[in-house]
């Protein structure tokens, strides 16, 4: 049995379920950071999954659209950790828990 | 495309993602998150599309991972107490993770294996790059400029008055 459509499909859900769950319960900035790095990456890989499996087209376009969003993805990479540092200077803390200093 | 592989490369990316979300240490959470990367680029290679799984190696694993490291290294000096785990968060999780399997499983997905490719070379891509895709492409280097100046503006440090 080769791996199919489905077979990609669900390990990128997978995937994608994993990176929010590192997002939704964790309370350090960077995890946080780190989940969304893996959602993207997920739907990167679902992307290219079907280019794959679908019908031939002249353009690549799956892989054109996977290679333009992880080079977006590196620019949030670099902005959301230089944010990260600028609080962290800021509140000397990264606990995003903690940072509720425009609570009501 | 042999299930072998698909069933190492999915185990070993899974198990790496796994643990980069639920590890304590973060430097050991970041370690991970490069090794599921990896994996994600080896289903690349699996997929046909070496290119992409090379710019996956050398982005994610060459620039970003070595970015969150550099960044935990900068903010250490950590107080108070260490991650406590919230299970609402991975209730939801788990929550999205079965709605998209259900939404997987029940939609007719052409079943076939993979057709034969013709390989995607290089010069197949940079000239697609070239031609359909340049406004996209200038738009991505406005971007990559952009947040260039915009993350050295916000690590400078602060006017002290």
């Amino acid at each position: 049995m080769t791996p199919t459509l489905t077979h990609f499909l669900a390990v990128s859900a997978a995937l994608f379920s994993i990176g929010l769950l590192a997002a939704l319960s964790r309370r350090h900035a960077i995890f946080i950071l780190i989940g969304i790095e893996m959602m993207l990456a997920a739907a990167n890989l679902n992307f290219v999954a079907f280019w794959r499996f679908g019908p031939p087209s002249p353009q690549p376009v799956g892989v054109m659209v996977a290679i333009f969003s992880i080079a977006i993805a590196a620019a949030e990479a670099a902005v959301g950790l230089a944010l990260v540092i600028a609080v962290y200077r800021h509140f000397r803390t990264s606990n995003v828990d903690k940072l509720n200093a425009m609570k009501g | 495309m042999s299930s072998v592989a698909f069933v190492a490369i999915g185990i070993l990316t899974l198990a790496a993602a796994l643990a980069a979300a639920s590890l304590s240490k973060l430097i050991h959470a970041a370690l991970s998150l490069a090794v599921a990367f990896v994996g994600v680029a080896a289903f690349y290679f699996l997929l046909g599309a070496e290119f992409v799984g090379l710019v996956q190696v050398f982005v994610y694993v060459g620039a970003v991972a070595v970015l969150i490291v550099f960044t935990i290294l900068l903010t250490r000096r950590e107080s108070g107490s260490p991650a406590r785990f919230k299970w609402t968060g991975a209730l939801v999780a788990c929550a999205i993770f079965a709605g998209l399997l259900v939404a997987i499983f029940k939609t007719k997905l052409p079943a076939a294996p993979a057709p034969p490719l013709a390989p995607l070379t290089v010069k197949h891509i940079g000239d697609s790059l070239m031609t359909s895709y340049v406004w996209p492409l200038q738009c991505v280097g406005l971007v990559l400029t952009a947040a260039l100046i915009g993350a050295m503006i916000l690590v400078m440090e602060e006017k002290r008055p």
